[in-house]
């Protein structure tokens, strides 16, 4: 659908939270806990805040759930009984305040569960999974979106996009009919277009390279020593693959208590020395220079080359959060300049 | 939308256990359910997720040949005792059900062989994944030229299926030699003594229409391949299967990833021409 401009006022924007919830709709929104901010299942809009550049942990935990029991199980006498996972417990949720940096985290993410044979679990979360974007006014020194196909008021993989204007009210812009559901729930509250221009209340963000020169500059380097020693400072804690929107490597395992149990899938990284280790001991990716390399060429060669989108959406979590100090954007800066 | 959750593993039921050397088990499974099993097929190559439900999966090849699987509606596999999983497995007792997630990953090219002769090389616990493939080819043994085997172990105790080696080595239609490693012959040992590459340079098979199956530890592989070259056999012509680290069997765990492949879904069966295509991580 082409996108439909309205304006929101910012008395009505509590008002329309309060009929998401009424409609028996799940919300997960930006919560203040101390010194980070992160989604939270909340109950008003009061709960929310809007002073963050990004959460600290990303939105993907909605579809992708750090742990998520894929069957159960019952053992007993004469052998097991398996039970199958209950697709009608996903409830309908909310996403509200996604950056449009993470809302076009879904569409790497989707793409990973579903390239060949689909994870029904994932699809069936995603499709009951609005997004509720809200645009950057504000950007840091990690971020890096407008390198690799994104902005500050990105519409991209948002049903329905917030941009807060100079007066406080909102431009609301409708993407989806995802975002056209959430408008029937309270179709009053969007008046008249504003006239002021959007552009002029987004961050700045510079653009420093694209990801076709990343793609390029990496495969050809492949065999050099600059990921041996971006890598040096790196111990292997696995933080920014948990942090990451798009980052989807996972392990199985099974979680019993007695005779009842689970099978789960549970958030892994290829950043870990254990990931790839055969039972022999030897290891494909032995040290972390190939991990850390591992990392940067699955996101912006393989994942472009076998799933047709990259990997990385330049929200810079991995840099805020690294223990070790590594920063990504300064590493894809140096490795452009090969 | 398909709705089936793909995490679930078929129940299958232990019908029969071999323990075929120390340590080193094979399994008989038939489906517990049989419309499950009516609607099964796999194809020579591929591998499955086998689970003791409580424990967790562990990646093997399906070890026997999808020719048996229609006839007899059973599947192999044969597992070395290593970790968690393999250790709750060899815990398990004929009648025990266990978990099952298959058919992954690709397959030996059959079709491509027909008329070719063939060349089999395996080292240690690498049998399983080509006897899938020997019993394939041998039961539609018309289809193919001449057979050659070269199995080799640590020891004669090390060797696997010794019943289906001895069967083999009565057939007109199969030229099979064993080795075992220096030091590792008992004294009624017939068979050669001496590590797999200096046998197969003795045996000199002829590179002419043929193929080569090499499945083994890398070591084996490493010193194998030139004396394969020598003989004239090409990388297009020689396979073998990868043993990436796997979970889930399907492209989305991320663990097998190397270079721009899967090994679980674009593999496991690799030519050596496709091998040099990928980067030096398996
Ligand atoms: C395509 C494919 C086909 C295969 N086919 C076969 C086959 O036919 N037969 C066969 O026997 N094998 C086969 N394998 C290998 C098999 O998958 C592994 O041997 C098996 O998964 C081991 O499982 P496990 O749970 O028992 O071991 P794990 O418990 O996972 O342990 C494996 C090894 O890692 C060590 N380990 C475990 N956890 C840790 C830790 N936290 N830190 C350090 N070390 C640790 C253990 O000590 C052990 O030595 C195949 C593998 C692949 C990918
Ligand atoms: S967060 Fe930093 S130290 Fe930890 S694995 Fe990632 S790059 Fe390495
Ligand atoms: S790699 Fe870093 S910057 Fe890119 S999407 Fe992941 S967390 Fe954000
Ligand atoms: S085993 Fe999970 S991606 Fe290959």
């Amino acid at each position: 659908m082409t996108i439909e401009k309205y304006l929101v006022k910012k008395a009505s924007l509590s008002t329309l939270f309060d009929k998401i919830k009424a409609s028996g709709k799940t919300i997960k929104a930006p919560v203040k806990k101390r010194h980070t901010t992160d989604f939270a299942a909340v109950g008003s809009l009061d709960e929310t805040t809007d002073d963050y550049i990004t959460t600290a942990q990303s939105a993907k935990s909605a579809v992708f759930p750090r742990v998520e029991k894929l069957f159960g199980y019952v053992k007993s006498k004469n052998g097991v009984e398996l039970v199958d996972y209950d697709l009608s417990t996903i409830p309908e949720t909310v996403l509200w305040g996604v950056r449009p940096c993470d809302a076009a985290g879904f569409d790497p993410l989707n793409a990973i569960f579903n390239w060949d044979i689909n994870d029904v679990i994932f699809s069936t979360r995603l499709a009951r999974t609005t997004i509720v974007g809200f645009a950057c006014a504000k950007a840091d020194s990690s971020c890096f979106c407008t390198s690799v196909g994104g902005n500050p008021g990105s519409t991209a993989g948002s049903d329905l996009l917030f941009t807060k204007l100079s007066n406080g009210d909102y431009l609301a812009e409708i993407i989806t009919e995802k975002g056209k559901a959430i408008q029937a729930l309270a179709p009053e509250l969007f008046e008249a277009a504003p006239s002021e221009e959007k552009e002029q209340n987004l961050a700045t963000v510079e653009q420093k390279f694209t990801r076709e020169e990343i793609k390029a500059k990496a495969e050809q380097y492949f065999e050099s020593d600059v990921w041996k020693e971006q890598a040096q400072r790196c111990i292997s804690c696995g933080t920014c693959a948990f942090v990451c929107p798009t980052c989807a490597c996972f392990d199985i395992q099974d979680e019993g208590h007695g005779k009842h149990g689970q099978r789960i899938r549970i958030w892994d990284s290829c950043g870990f020395s254990l990931f790839t280790q055969h039972t022999s001991g030897h290891n494909p990716r032995e040290t972390q220079g190939r991990r850390w390399r591992q990392r940067v060429m699955h996101k912006f060669s393989y994942m472009p080359d076998r799933q047709s989108v990259y990997g990385c959406v330049g929200c810079g979590r991995c840099s805020r959060a690294c223990p070790a100090d590594m920063n990504l954007l300064e590493h894809l800066q140096q490795i452009v300049k090969l | 939308m398909e709705e089936k959750n793909i995490y679930k593993p078929y129940l299958m039921r232990i019908e029969k256990i071999t323990q075929e050397a120390p340590g080193v088990k094979t399994f008989r499974l038939k489906f517990d359910d049989d419309e499950e099993g009516k609607n099964f097929s796999f194809r020579a190559g591929q591998f499955a997720e086998y689970s003791v439900i409580g424990e967790g999966e562990s990646t093997f090849c399906i070890a026997s040949s999808p020719t048996r699987f229609e006839k007899e509606q059973y599947v192999e596999c044969t597992f070395r005792e290593v970790g968690r999983v393999t250790s709750a497995l060899a815990q398990c007792e004929e009648g025990d059900v266990i978990g099952f997630r298959a058919p992954y990953g690709n397959t030996f090219p059959l079709e491509a062989w027909k008329g070719k002769n063939i060349l089999f090389i395996a080292g240690g616990i690498a049998l399983p994944p080509m006897r899938c493939v020997i019993w394939n080819v041998l039961d539609k043994r018309d289809d193919f030229k001449d057979v050659n085997i070269l199995y080799g172990a640590k020891s004669v105790a090390d060797l696997v299926y010794k019943h289906e080696l001895a069967e083999w080595d009565e057939r007109p239609d199969v030229k099979l030699v064993t080795t075992v490693d220096p030091g590792g012959q008992t004294p009624d040992w017939k068979g050669e003594v001496g590590f797999v590459p200096a046998v197969l340079e003795k045996m000199a098979p002829s590179s002419e229409n043929a193929v080569a199956v090499v499945c083994g530890p890398p070591v084996m592989i490493k010193f194998t391949l030139p004396v394969l070259e020598k003989l004239g056999f090409t990388p297009e012509n020689i396979y073998t299967t990868l043993e990436n680290r796997m979970k889930c069997g399907f492209g989305k765990c991320g663990r097998c990833n190397c270079g721009k492949m899967f090994v679980c879904k674009d593999g496991p069966v690799f030519s050596f021409s496709q091998l040099k295509d990928l980067p030096d991580e398996y």
